[in-house]
């Protein structure tokens, strides 16, 4: 394990965190990369996009959201104070209305107006929608036809907002071949088109952008924390598909000695099975612009993930979390597709909130932990969406016992 | 004298273009791949580029998909590419091949391994799609060692101020992607293809070879009057996909790219 000064350093100025991240692209996207690095770097310096981006997440978006402390979660675990940093109650329902506030104030100083992004369970696509209704531009959307399926609502949202949804049909039609078949339209139409991408992934300055527009919601659990209960929490934990979520509440803690950090990735059917855990099961490989922790096989085909959550469907992760993982400042662990499931219930039967299910599995790793930890351990867990998109796939992986008692 | 730039030698003094002709390694199977990539001088290939099957080709369009789907599905791997071109090699010393491909596999290989391996196979070149200059540094070192060219891809998007950098890395030949898209799509017109070499040829005394969207011995032979090369794939691999015959479509572009007269 290395030991640093700062982990909130990286990327260096050429977009690499350690050995991980940079910019794997077709050389005909390499100008317009170059191009949206420049105009971030822009943004960031100008007192007016910071001001903007603020003011649209307080009155748009609704934030501060709330850090709930849940009682009865709290108790069931048996040990911790159970956090949970309720993004569910962002509009659109999830964290990634966030970044798209950020990126989409992007593409209107960068002056495009088409915007295309992919998406696995349908909150980013919804949320780039959202904006793209907001601010009067095209959209198209690229997801999965296996997504398409399990997600049908957030479909018919996207439809709502105007957005265009292409289907993806190659590979396992997942979040994986959207974002191949999202690379190759901009490609393809290099000259008006701006990629929101949803995630802490894709070429430099993707992650770190993306990392810096999520880092609110640590930003508020800092504050908030302090104000309900005068200190820093002492664990973290979040999903991650991707990991913009959890990119998002750790950034801002990473230099916080005191502060346990922890990632829950989607172990699926389990680790020795089909799964989308890249950290515990991958290797360091090269893909969608970057370098990070990917599922593969010896030849470097790039493997098919499996995670009852669309949104964690995916072989790889973002490359900061690979450096982290590697420098071993965050914890990463996995969690399976039936305990998360069994925390989506006991989290709404308890709380009365429907969590989603990438959510599921940091409530499912906090209730692993807790129960060891003293009454007065402060812990956060990022609740990044809910759960309505997923009430059909509950009910398929409850069989039809529970649906009987549904209807 | 590397094979590449013995047969640019060779085509410029019978004052003529080449023709560059691209097939996926392991399409449909080993067998019928290797026999295609055999036959192909014969039928009038200057130059192959042989591809390397990759899960996610994320700059190829749905005819090269699906050749590498297929060769996947028929067990391509890296380490058959390399013997395919070792056995090519029996029997012919002269004609380049250059891989084409992405990145994960060669960096899973070992680059370092891979570019020795490689240039002990008879490879001549490589073309990484995904490898552009801000990061080739981990690449090209040991493709220059192992003395294989790295052919860099500029496109309608490399402008003045991006060409030398591209170009810093650039040996054998220059890959004009003649649009900005994915393979086997749309077509450039002559005129911007015009323009585009005249740019680049400001840039680099390497040959320059055209490709992206040339389908037909006419379109072949438009880029044979401008460029040093004129490259065909997608139509290749559909005619072979289809159930056609194509190293009769070789033999017509071939046709077409002798028959044309560079200007000049």
């Amino acid at each position: 394990m290395q030991s640093l000064n700062t982990y909130r350093a990286g990327p260096d100025e050429r977009g690499h965190f350690g050995i991980f991240g940079g910019r794997y692209v077709a050389e005909t996207l390499m100008p317009l990369i170059l191009e949206v690095e420049r105009a971030y770097a822009g943004a960031k310096a100008d007192p007016a996009f910071e001001a903007e981006f603020r003011h649209l997440l307080t009155h748009y978006v609704g934030r501060p959201n709330p850090l709930y402390f849940a009682p009865r979660l709290t108790e069931a675990f048996g040990g911790a104070k159970v956090f949970l940093k309720r993004e569910d109650l962002n509009h659109t329902g999830a964290h990634k209305i966030n970044n798209c506030i950020g990126q989409i104030l992007l593409a209107r100083r960068m002056g495009k107006r088409r915007i295309i992004a992919e998406t696995g369970a349908g909150q980013h696509g919804v949320a780039t929608a959202t904006v793209c209704a907001l601010f009067g531009m095209q959209c198209v959307i690229y997801m999965g036809s296996t997504d398409i399926e399990r997600q049908m609502p957030n479909v018919y949202r996207m439809k709502l907002l105007g957005a265009e949804v292409k289907p993806v049909t190659s590979g396992a039609a997942t979040l994986k071949d959207a974002m191949n078949d999202a690379l190759r339209d901009w490609v393809s139409h290099v000259a008006d088109t701006y990629y929101l991408i949803g995630t802490v992934a894709g070429p430099h300055p993707y992650p770190a952008m993306v990392r810096d527009f999520q880092s609110v919601i640590g930003e508020e659990v800092r504050a908030q924390m302090l104000e309900q209960e005068g200190r820093l929490p002492d664990t973290l934990v979040a999903c991650i598909g991707g990991g913009s979520n959890a990119m998002g509440l750790f950034y801002p803690f990473l230099d916080e000695a005191s502060v346990r950090i922890v990632g829950v990735e989607a172990a699926g059917h389990g680790l020795d099975k089909l799964h989308a855990a890249s950290l515990s099961g991958g290797r360091p490989g090269v893909l969608h612009g970057n370098r990070t922790y990917l599922l593969q096989d010896v030849d470097g085909q790039i493997a098919e993930a499996h995670s009852i959550s669309a949104g964690l469907d995916y072989p790889g992760i973002g490359p900061e979390h690979s450096w982290l993982h590697e420098t071993g400042r965050v914890e990463y662990v996995s969690v399976t597709d039936d305990e998360a499931v069994a925390a989506f219930q006991q989290c709404t039967r308890l709380e009365g909130i429907i969590p989603a299910l990438e959510s599921s599995h940091a409530i499912a790793h906090a209730g692993k932990i807790a129960g060891a930890l003293p009454k007065d351990h402060l812990m956060v867990v990022n609740l990044s969406g809910r759960g309505d998109k997923d009430v059909s796939t509950i009910a398929k992986a409850l069989g039809d016992v529970h649906l009987g008692g549904l209807v | 004298m590397s094979r590449i730039a013995r047969r640019f030698a060779t085509l410029k003094t019978e004052n003529r273009a080449g023709l560059v002709t691209f097939i996926m390694a392991g399409d449909p199977d080993r067998a019928a791949s290797q026999a295609m990539l055999n036959g192909l001088p014969t039928a009038g290939a200057d130059l192959i580029e042989l591809g390397m099957a990759f899960t996610d080709p994320m700059a190829d369009g749905p005819a090269i998909q699906l050749a590498g789907q297929r060769a996947l599905a028929a067990g391509a791997t890296l380490a058959a590419t390399l013997a395919m071109v070792a056995e090519f090699r029996r029997t012919d010393d002269d004609t380049p091949i250059i891989l084409m491909g992405y990145y994960n596999p060669i960096y899973a290989w070992g680059a370092e391994k891979f570019a020795a391996d490689a240039a002990r196979a008879g490879v001549d070149g490589l073309i990484i799609v995904d490898l552009p200059p801000e990061e080739a540094g981990e690449l090209v070192p040991f493709l220059k060692a192992a003395g294989i060219d790295f052919i860099v891809l500029t496109t309608p998007t490399s402008d003045d101020a991006r060409l030398p950098v591209v170009l810093a890395n650039a040996s054998g030949f220059v890959y004009y992607v003649s649009i900005a898209g994915i393979t086997g799509t749309g077509s450039a017109s002559h005129t911007a293809i015009d323009e585009a070499v005249t740019r680049i040829r400001r840039h680099t005394d390497l040959p320059i070879c055209v490709g992206f969207g040339i389908k037909t011995a006419e379109q072949a032979a438009e880029v044979a009057r401008i460029a040093e090369g004129a490259v065909v794939g997608s139509a290749i691999v559909s005619t072979q996909a289809d159930g056609g015959r194509p190293l009769d479509l070789v033999r017509e572009l071939a046709t077409g790219v002798r028959g044309a007269r560079k200007r000049g």
